[in-house]
Parts: C-alpha cells; structure tokens; sequence
C-alpha cells in the first residue's frame, strides 16, 4: 500500500495551508513524522494522498527570545528545545520533558509541534509546555491570507489523539513566559522498563514564591494522563497558593486534591488506576521540592 | 517520481525516487550502501542510524525526501571521511562512497578500530548504527562520561554484547583520538595462553562488521531478483475453507501465489517432529496465527505485499487451546489428530530412589509454583533467505549450479533437508549457503522462509527473496517456552537436601519444534545443581494454538533454574541458612551423582564458582560498599551479606543463584562435526565447518584451534562455515556446543594435517617426525628448538620461551627449517592431498531413563546481583552483577568476556523486562516497541571470574559458555528482589506496579507479573 502518493516541503505557511486546503483533508501536516509514519505503518491512520512536511519553512524550526516570552516554532526539535540555554534557564519543565522523549536520534527530528498536535493526554513535551502556561499560534488560511493568533494551549485539544483544528489551519508556534524571580519549573515522569512507549504518568508544575519564600504566590501543575486531554490540577494549584507557607501539610494537601481532580484509569500492560494514584503523589512531591529549592536560587 | 538530490558520503547523487521512499531505501537499494541495517523499522533499534547534516537519524521511517539538499554520512564513509582528517593532502581514494576495497584496522576510524579491539561487535548487525551513533557523541564530546555514553546510545539496541564492550570502545576511541594510544580491553583473568588458544584475539570477520562489508541476506541484490510475502492466518485456530487469489494474480507484476496446493514434496516439515505444514490449507488446519497460507512473488516487495492483502481467505474458526493445562485436560480440542497422544507432544519423567523416604527425611519442605513467560530471541536481524534457481548465473555472485537458499541459518544441513524434502528434491539438490548472520540465540534453527523461497526460485527460474519485518518475525519463528513449574524441595536441619519433586507443564506451541528437547533439558536441570537423595520429575509438554516454542539460550534450564533457585533460597530462610552455605553444602562436585545417574567424574567447578562470587561480594562491600552513604554502619560489618540498606528512597541488597548447564546434545543423539582443513601453498590454512557463526566469534574458536595445531600465526588460517556444499556437517549450533564438538573437529583435523606434514617433512630431511615442529609459520627440525614447542598443541602453556629474545625464529633462520608454505608446497609435490577432513565424535551418552552418562560434560556458574527497589515506585534497577563460570578453559577470553556480559543482559531482560504476550493465541506484541530487549541504561556493572576445571575431552578442556552466562541471573534478581524489600516474584517479568501495591499490602510471594491481564 503506498501510504502517501506525493510528499511537499512548502517553504511558507501559506504555501503548507494551501496544500492542505488542496487536498481537503486527503493530506498530513508531517514534521518529525516518528509518530505519524508508525500510525501510517501500522495502520492507525488510513493512507493519504500527501504529506505536508512543515520543517522547511523559514521561522518555524527556531527559538526566539522576544522580551518576556519565549517563543518556539512549532518544527523545532526536542533535541533543540533539551539544549537550548534559554529554555533550560526560563522553561526548565519544558526543557526536562522534552530530554526524556524516545532516544537522541528521534529528538533530532521529532519536534514539539509534532508532539502536541498529536493530542496525547501523557505527551511529555505537552506537558512541559502546559505547566508553563503556554500559548499556541494558530494560523488560519482564509482567501489568499493567512492571519495567526496566540491562544491558549488547552483550547486545541478535543480528545486522545484528537485536536480541533479544521483543514485550513496549523500550529506555527509555541510561547511561555520566562520563569521570572523566585519562580521555576520542574518536569518528572515514571515509565517501565517493558514493552509500553508512553509513561505510565508525568507531572510538571511551575511555582512562584511569595517575597518571604515560604509561600507559594503561583502554581501550575500539569499531569497526564489524567483525562481525555492533557490535564492541569487547578484544584492542587488552587491549595498550594492558598496555604499560609510551602510544607510537608500544603504538599500533602495539593497531593490529595490532584488525587482526588484527576481522572485516572487502569490502561492494560501499562498501569493499574492504583498505581497511578500513588505516582501522584510520589512525583507531585519529587517536583514541587525540585522547584522551591530551584525557586529559591534564582532570586534575581 | 520525484527527484532527490543528496550527498552521501562526500559524493553528490541525483535520483528519481518515488515520493513514498524512506532514506533507508535510497542508501540500501538504490545506492547499495547496505551498511545501515534495518532491524524494526519502528525507530526501535537504531541499526539503521546515519548522520544527516551532522545530526544522527534512524533512517528506517525517515521520508527521503526530508533529506532534500542534505549532506548524509553512513558507515562506508566514516573511514574514509577519518583518513581525510588526518592526512588532507593524501587522496581520496576509491572508497569514498562505500566498499570497494578491504579496509584494514589501521585505516578506520578510532570507534571503528576500538569496537574491533574491545569485542564491541559479535553479530554485527547493529554495529554501523552504534558507532555511528557513537560517533554523533565524540564529535561534540571528545571525552565523554559514562552515562554520557549511555544517554547517547540509549535507543541502539544490541542484542549479543551486553554494551559493556561498547562503552568500553567508546572510551578507548576517545581516548585513542586524544592521546593516539588505544588502550587494550580489560578481562578476567585466564591460564597461561599457548600461542593462540586463551589469547583475546579479536574476530577474524570484525574489520567487515564495523565498516558495514559485511554482507547479511538482506544486503545480496541478485539480478532480476523477485519478493515474496506470506500471508498468515487470521485466527490462531481455523480450517482453512478456501483460498482465493484470482485478485492478487491479476495485479501487475504478480507473478505467482503459492499455496499448500503448490508444494511438490513433504507437505510439512520439523526439526524432530514432522508437524509444521509448508503452507496450512487442504488437511492442515491453521494452529496459529504465524502459520503461512500463502506465498506472493512479485516485481518488488512493497507490491508483494500489497497483493497479499488481496488473497481472500474462508476460515472456518475451530476452538482455540491457549494455556498448556487445559490441553492436557480432557475433552481439550485435539490439535494435531494424527498423533497418538493427542497435545501431550510428550510426558518426560526424571525418576531417583524413594521420594517418600527420603521427604520423610526431610525436617523443611519448601513448596512453590512459579511461572516464567515465553520470551522473544529479538536477534537484531530478521529473517530473511533469499531461493536462486538451479543454473542461475548471476553477474555478481556467479553461477548457480544448484538451487541455491542464502540464509542465516544455525543448521545449515537441517535446512538442506528440509527443503530438499519439501521440494521432492535430493539432499544433493539444494545447496544452503550460509551469509553473515545477525544473532540467533536458538531463534534461528527451524524452518522459516527457507522451504517458501526455494520453492519460488525453483518454480518461477529467477531469485526470490523473502525478508521478514519485524512483525513478521515476532509473530512466526518460535519462542522461549512458557512453564508452570511447581517444585518442592526438602532438606535435613543442617541443610542437606533430600528431595526434589517437581511438575512442570510447558507451552510447546502449535508445533513441537525443538520442545520435547528443551523440556527434556528443563526436566533433568530441575533438581538443581546439588546432589540429592531422591528426585521425581514430571513434565508435560503441550502442543497449544500459541506461538510454537523451541530453542532459546538456555534451553529449558532458564525456565527450571528460576523455580529452583528461588525455592533454595526460600529453603535457606526457612533453615535459617546463609544462601551461599546452603548451595556449598549441597553442591555438584567431582563424584557426585545426578537425579538421572550420571556420576560426575571430572570438571566440576561449581564450588570454586561459589567461593569466587562470594569473595567478589566481600571485596565489593569493603571496597565500594563502605563508601555509599546508606542508613547504616559500614556494609562491610555485617555478617549477613544479604542485608538490606537503604540510600535515599531506594532499598538495595545481593542475591544468588547457581546453575549448570549441559555442553552438547546429550541424551543418547549422536554428537558429532566435521572439519575440513586445507593448507595452501601460500602458507595459509582455511578450516571449513558448517557450524553456525551468529555472533558468538565460534569463526574465531576454529580458527584459534586451527592455527594452535599447525603453528601457524592466528591471522593466516581462514575460516569458512555455513555451506552444505564447501563445508562439512558441523551439526546444529545449540546447546552451547560448537566450540567443543567443532572445536575439537578443528582442532584434530588440524593436527592431523600437521602430522601428515610432519611425515612428508621427516622423509625429506630423513629425521623422525618427532623431531619435526610447526611454529609462527615455521617448520623445524631442530632439536634444542624443538625442545621448546615439543608441547605445542598438547594443552600445556609452558613453551612461550621460543618466541625468542634475540630476533626471533625467523631472524635467527636455523639450519634446517622451511617456511610453512615451502612445507605444504613440498607436500603437494611428493602427491599429497593438502586437505582433509576428520569427523569427530563426541563422548557417547545415554538417553534419560537409563542411567549413566546423559550429558559428557556441564558448565557450571554463580552468579550475584545487587539490586536497588525504589520504594516509592517499585522500579527495580540491576546495579551489579558478579559471575563465576567453569568453563573449562578459556579459549578467548575477549570472546568469553562478550558471552558473558550479552548473556548476563538477557537474563536481567528474562527478569525484569521481557514477555511475548498472547492473548487466547492472538498476540499482543507485534512490534519491536512493545517487546522491550534491556537498552544500555539497564547495563550494570559487570565483574566475572573465570574458572577453569578443564572436561579431559573438550579442546584444551574446554566446555560450553553460550547458555550458561543467561541461566543463574534471573533467580539471583528474584532473590535479591526478597532480600531488599521482602517482596517475592514467583513469576517474571517484574512488574513495579504490582511490587509496589504488594510492598503497600505487605504481601511476601507476588504471583502477578508484567503482561498479565489486568486485575478485576
């Protein structure tokens, strides 16, 4: 079966949206392609007529400082995002997330965009990207035109493996704001060593102390798989911030109420519904010391 | 069509390629740099890595047309590209863009030549992937760190080294690119070498292996050369109704499907048993969903498959039988009718003295039942043969004078007569021809494409090639046995055991393979290696609609020892025992008998194994142990060396086990090989043996043998194996036993080739042939020089002196001697054949049952392993593994050393991470992704001791390696397992999940394990 009868490298956004307005949903946005040429492989996805490979086009392999952002094209590549000093220093959740994804010589093509527009609840890289409150640039073909806009990372996701962008859109970026004073970021997740790709869960969370540095001001805190769509626990953000200082007590109490937020199942040869719910609290725990002690240091 | 323009290698290529094509493709087909391998094609292994614009990528699923305007370097040109660095001014050479000149150690790149040094490369097959990923890291850090290294090679896998090799060639290139000097591997230490034997001589094929020349099938390109695909069954059981590929036939470029209708010979085929049809159809039901239905041969691969998809298939779903006690049951649906026995493929009964007495006897007995998982070999190479008809000549590969089966194959004769059978041909008919072949471990010794591609070639005039992806490999060749195994152990209060009584029930699959063999071996191996009173043994061996089940490093022993060792050590609690106490006690030893009553009479290091491991454990904790900062006071201070201690969240502690493993068939089969050897007038000598080489370097054992005899330097004997027509039957490459029984074929066809010079030579200087003695590819016949070599080739090591002090024999010329070439000249001139063969038989043994000696030799080993629990997680991590081995004598410590630490590897993989899960015979693993082999990141350090009782017998005593290094490690996992955390895996693999909720529940014996159903 030929799984794609032609492969397009556009070198605009225009050019790529237009291709895919051409073929009317009879074509792929492809960018490191180490998950989708499997789901082709394997048959998880019917065979297309194209593939629109999004990697040569000007802007959207490059990271970019623009004053408070960070800005990351959507065909950047983990391995880019792992080294970059930049993201290591305001982003360091993303930076983390995006180090542990499959081995070197696929972080050498698979790339963030890839990454989120796969909609995968437990996306190490989504996760990173979700817990520093980042925005997605969508950019929508309409006539000749192509018009961006920044919107909120959530807002793309309409189920496991699902986004909701029609056919005369894509991902062109990512951005976050850099972590500031007595604030950072911080990225764990539990895999097994079998035969399972995905981790069983990962938990990133980005916390903003309070000028006492005893309290926690700010806190983000992204878990998945725990639901449909990558997953924030606003209830856990919502205790952390609210405690009267940063301990044992507050971490407990943000621990039992991502517990009890989360919507956790038994996925087979993966993991129990138990044992995620002990992961909770064994990784939530592991990041949330990692990024007070982080915190604390960058004081200015 | 679209065009591509790339650079490969220094070298600008413009191609059309269709736009579907990946990269692999180009290089491999259209630009015949078959360097890359393709192990998965799912971005699992990384064989297939190359560097594009600097950065390394998996070739396999990387759309060509990505590599648009790019710069690619692949294995060809890494020399080529390192000598351009270094000399700028010197030429290019021809090389540049791949093979087509020898490349010698001195010409390659430092990664290259390290691997080459340090055993880095056995198969191959994943080679120019490693050291090109390798290579990705030394360019942006010359001095890399241990887990630098790892965290680069974390997604190339490696089947056969362990990766300890590995890093240490990394190391060593890096330091050779720094400071020029290449440091030499570290090993165990050994006996005193002889001039080849016991010296870590690196492979004579090594220098192919990591310049990507050596060629696997799958990189042969005949002319007008056709693809075949298999279509398998649906349903693991199902009568087949009907068959119809009118659709298939029709399409453009199909030019046959064959089915069971198209099998001119024996319908079915089998190692032992006659039970595995050619094709199902007609009177043979599917049995399981590997089965083949029919075969497609087509202009191209990719349309072979795409037609095979159009063949529709009626099936008459039957009952499906997938768990080996229910076949046993009665009222089970039958699988094979025409046997008398119905799914038992056999009952295999080991029987010693009076149980009941000597269970009486017993003050602790100690009863469990264990399961261990059918495991995947995982060879980094698919299948792959490729049939060439009868008179084909090809431009390249020459005439074809008799339908020709290229394949990687462990018994190439087994496959010659299967064909042969299946195609109504003679033996004499068919030719195997054995290529490189990328790992085996028992996977590779039944029939696969073999009898399908032979059969197309044949029918069709032109050559067909069959290559398995990885899907189809997982899904058809047998697996490691699944057992139930239910052991109950009694011993006296002072720790002497008394009993063994066993049930094992084992899943042979829908074919019976090698399983009555392999259970038989799990059966007799079920005591243990200790000496008991009493022993009653019973195995039931099942046919079920699973994967059929055969040889796999280990050979059954894997499966018993994990039951047995953890009962010992359940034993030793219940003693109140020290564990190593325990198996001293009761260990085999010199004129001790086995539960079949073979008396042991010689060769039985097992107690000085055990001694080794636990003076390795003290030295650990006094030397590293002291130093770690745990929760308590010094390791060393502990009496208890199975004690606990805690660092961070993570509970560490030792585990042990011991195991003996046959050498050779045993059983009453005759064991035997034969060698040809044939010295050349030029003074070298080629030995040739149809034994297999699979990565294990058994070409660089008779090569070392050949060269031991004839005193000829190790570099100039040649080695040719795996070819029914120029090699002589070596046997099957199982049941560790071709460096003694082809060693020894070696070995004394090499003598006795010497002792016909010597005669030849005696007559010419009118001397004795005594005095006539063959060193460093010198003859001599001179007395006081002889006197220092007079015990070349015996087994004694005490004659190094003649390599001489002042210049050497060659310098020094004496009076009458002649060069070995001049020799073998001489000999050819007074009409002496310069070849011959010597068929070698192996000590006769007994069947089971009869007493007496049912093996002729064992390997005996312990081993170690410390291992840490995270206790908040359950993950479990193999820190360090200690090993002794009897191996009776080493005959390459460098290639012994890779035995070791790849079988060492597997074993933590049978532990902790591997499990080919079916579900009611459909499997859940099909891919490479799901059946996890352990990557780098699970290497723990390794330290072995060599222990070398030598077998009178064997080749300068030495006995079989290749299966016992697997055997002992996954029992000393599980007990160490217990020993940290107090939680007991009574079956494998390891799952964290259920550890940690049994830690939480305080549960002591864990039955569930990875890949189990869900809980309720």
């Amino acid at each position: 079966m030929t799984l794609w009868q032609e492969y397009h490298l556009p070198a605009t956004v225009n050019e790529a949206l237009s291709l895919m307005q051409r073929y009317d949903g009879q074509a792929l946005f492809v960018a490191g392609g180490t998950d989708l040429m499997l789901d082709l492989e394997y048959g998880n996805h019917p065979p297309v007529a194209a593939l629109v490979d999004v990697t040569k086009i000007a802007g959207l392999n490059e990271i970019q400082e623009e004053g408070d952002w960070i800005v990351i094209g959507a065909a950047v590549t983990h391995a880019q995002i792992e080294s970059d000093s930049r993201v290591r220093r305001y982003g360091a959740a993303l930076a983390e997330s995006s180090s542990v994804v499959g081995g070197p010589q696929v972080r050498n093509v698979a790339t963030i965009g890839g990454n989120v527009a796969h909609a995968l609840p437990a996306a190490d890289g989504t996760i990173g990207l979700l817990t520093l409150d980042a925005q997605v640039q969508v950019c929508t073909r309409t006539g000749d035109d192509v018009t961006c806009e920044w919107r909120p990372l959530l807002s793309i996701f309409a189920g496991p493996g699902r986004n909701n962008l029609a056919v005369n859109q894509m991902l062109a970026g990512f951005r976050f704001r850099k972590t500031g004073p007595r604030e950072a970021s911080a990225f764990d997740r539990i895999m097994r060593p079998q035969g399972v790709a995905l981790p069983i869960l990962g938990v990133a969370a980005r916390l903003t102390l309070d000028e006492s540095l005893t309290r926690i001001a700010n806190a983000a805190i992204a878990i998945g798989p725990a639901g449909p769509i990558p997953f924030r626990t606003t209830e856990a953000e919502a205790v952390l911030t609210q405690a009267p200082r940063f301990d044992e007590a507050a971490v407990d109490a943000a621990i039992a109420a991502a517990q009890a937020q989360a919507r956790l199942r038994t996925s087979k040869h993966r993991a129990t519904k138990e044992y995620r719910h002990e992961m909770i609290a064994v990784l939530l725990r592991r990041v949330l010391n990692r990024a007070v002690e982080t915190a604390k240091t960058n004081v200015e | 069509m679209t065009q591509l323009t790339l650079t490969v290698n220094g070298r600008k290529h413009t191609l059309d390629v269709p736009p579907n094509r990946y990269l692999a493709e180009v290089l491999r087909e259209d630009l015949g740099l078959t360097g890359a391998k393709i192990g998965c094609e799912e971005a699992e292994c990384g064989a297939c890595t190359v560097v594009i614009d600097g950065e390394s990528v998996v070739s396999c699923i990387y759309p060509a047309l990505k590599a648009q305007g790019a710069e690619i370097l692949t294995i060809e040109g890494l020399a080529p590209e390192w000598q351009a660095a270094q000399s700028p001014i010197s030429n290019l050479q021809s090389q540049q863009n791949g093979r087509s000149e020898r490349l010698k150690l001195g010409d390659l790149h430092p990664l290259q030549e390290a691997f080459v040094l340090h055993g880095a490369t056995q198969c191959g097959f994943c080679t120019p992937g490693m050291i090109m990923q390798a290579k990705t890291l030394l360019d942006e850090n010359p001095a890399p760190s241990d887990d630098e290294i790892k965290h680069c090679l974390k997604d190339t896998l490696c089947r056969c080294t362990g990766y300890k090799s590995i890093v240490d060639a990394v190391h060593a290139a890096s330091e050779k690119m720094r400071s020029g000097e290449m440091p030499p591997p570290k090993l165990p230490e050994t006996v005193t070498p002889l001039e080849s034997i016991g010296r870590p001589l690196h492979r004579p094929d090594a220098v192919e292996k990591v310049t990507g020349q050596a060629m696997f099938t799958d990189d042969f390109q005949f002319a007008d050369m056709l693809y075949g695909a298999t279509l398998r069954s649906d349903h693991p059981h199902a009568r087949i109704l009907e068959i119809d590929a009118s659709e298939a036939l029709a399409m453009r470029g199909v030019h046959a499907v064959y089915t069971y209708e198209d099998v001119p010979g024996d319908p079915r085929h089998g190692l032992v048993e006659n039970d595995w049809p050619v094709f199902a159809g007609g009177q043979y039901p599917a049995r399981y969903v590997g089965d083949p239905i029919a075969l497609v041969v087509a202009d191209s691969d990719e349309l072979a498959h795409e037609a095979k998809k159009r063949i529709r298939v009626e099936y008459e779903p039957l009952p499906v039988v997938a768990d080996p006690v229910y076949a046993r049951q009665p009222g089970a649906p039958v699988l094979h009718p025409d046997r008398p026995t119905g799914n038992l493929l056999k009952h295999i009964k080991v029987r010693q003295d009076d149980l009941s007495q000597a269970f009486s006897e017993a003050d602790v007995i100690v009863e469990r039942t264990y399961r261990t998982p059918r495991t995947e070999h995982a060879f980094m190479e698919p299948e792959c043969s490729i049939g060439v008809p009868a008179g084909f000549d090809d431009p390249h590969y020459g005439k074809h004078d008799k339908l020709t089966v290229y394949v990687g194959s462990q018994i190439p004769y087994s496959d010659r007569r299967q064909v042969a059978k299946s195609l109504g041909l003679k033996d004499e008919e068919v030719h195997i021809r054995g290529t490189v072949m990328g790992g085996g471990f028992g996977g590779k010794e039944d029939i696969t494409g073999q009898i399908h591609a032979a059969l197309a070639a044949h029918k069709l005039g032109r050559p067909v090639k069959i290559l398995y992806d990885r899907e189809e490999s997982l899904r058809v060749h047998p697996k490691r046995h699944a057992t139930i195994i239910r052991v109950r152990t009694g011993a006296k209060k002072d720790g002497t055991l008394t009993a063994v009584e066993a049930e094992l029930y084992g899943d042979s699959g829908a074919y019976a393979s090698l399983g009555e063999k392999v259970l038989t071996r799990a059966t007799t191996h079920a005591t243990g290696p200790y000496v008991l009173d009493a022993a009653k043994i019973d195995c039931y061996a099942m046919y079920t609609n699973n994967a059929p089940c055969g040889a796999f490093r280990g050979f059954g022993v894997t499966q018993s020892a994990f039951a047995v060792e953890s009962n010992m050590d359940i034993l030793a609690e219940e003693l109140g025992m020290d564990p190593l106490e325990l198996r001293r006690k009761n260990a085999m030893r010199v004129g001790a008998m086995t539960a079949t009553g073979q008396v042991l009479r010689e060769s039985v290091g097992l107690l000085e194994c055990l001694d080794k491991v636990e003076q390795g454990i003290r030295d650990w904790r006094s030397e590293i142990g002291d130093s770690l900062a745990t929760d308590q006071s010094p390791i060393s201070q502990s009496p208890n060396l199975w004690e606990p201690f805690t660092i961070g969240t993570k509970r560490y502690a030792w585990g042990v086990a011991a195991g003996y493993k046959n050498t050779g068939l045993g059983g009453g089969a005759p064991d035997k090989a034969e060698a040809e050897v044939e010295v050349f007038p030029n003074g070298r000598a080629e030995i040739r043996t149809s034994s297999a080489e699979m990565g294990q370097n058994l070409i660089g054992v008779l090569a070392a043998c050949t060269a031991e005899e004839l005193g000829l330097p190790f570099d100039d004997v040649s080695v040719l194996v795996m070819d029914t027509d120029r090699t002589p039957d070596g046997g099957p490459t199982t049941a560790s036993r071709q460096t003694y029984v082809s060693g020894n074929a070696a070995r004394l066809a090499a003598r006795t080739m010497r002792e016909q010079m010597q005669a030849v030579l005696a007559e010419k200087f009118d001397v004795p042939p005594e005095v006539i003695a063959f060193h460093e590819g010198l003859a001599y016949v001179d007395g006081e020089r002889l006197a220092k070599v007079s015990n070349q080739g015996t087994g004694n090591g005490e004659n190094r002196a003649v390599n001489g002090s002042n210049g050497g024999p060659r310098a020094r010329q004496p009076l009458r001697s002649m060069t070995f070439a001049e020799a073998v000249q001489t000999m050819i001139d007074e009409g002496r054949e310069p070849k011959l063969r010597y068929e070698y038989w192996a000590p006769k043994t007994q069947p089971l049952g009869t007493g007496g000696d049912m093996h002729f030799a064992f390997s005996y080993a312990a081993h170690a392993a410390l291992v840490s629990v995270d206790t908040e997680t359950g993950e479990v991590r193999v820190e360090k593994v200690i090993t002794a081995h009897d191996v009776g004598r080493a005959i390459n410590p460098l290639s012994l050393s890779g035995q070791l630490d790849g079988g060492v590897v597997m074993g933590i993989g049978n532990a902790l991470t591997e499990h080919y899960i079916e579900e009611d015979g459909v499997p859940w693993t099909e891919h490479l992704g799901q059946y996890k082999m352990p990557g780098i990141k699970m290497m723990p350090e390794m330290t072995h001791f060599i222990v070398e009782h030598a077998t009178a017998d064997g080749p300068y005593g030495a006995k079989g390696v290749g299966e016992i290094s697997s055997i002992p490690i996954s029992p000393a996992i599980a007990n160490a397992i217990y020993n940290a955390v107090g939680v007991r895996f009574m079956a494998l693999p390891v799952d964290q999940d259920a550890l940690l909720l049994a830690m939480k529940r305080g549960e002591k014996e864990l039955d569930r394990r990875w890949g189990d159903p869900p809980p309720a």
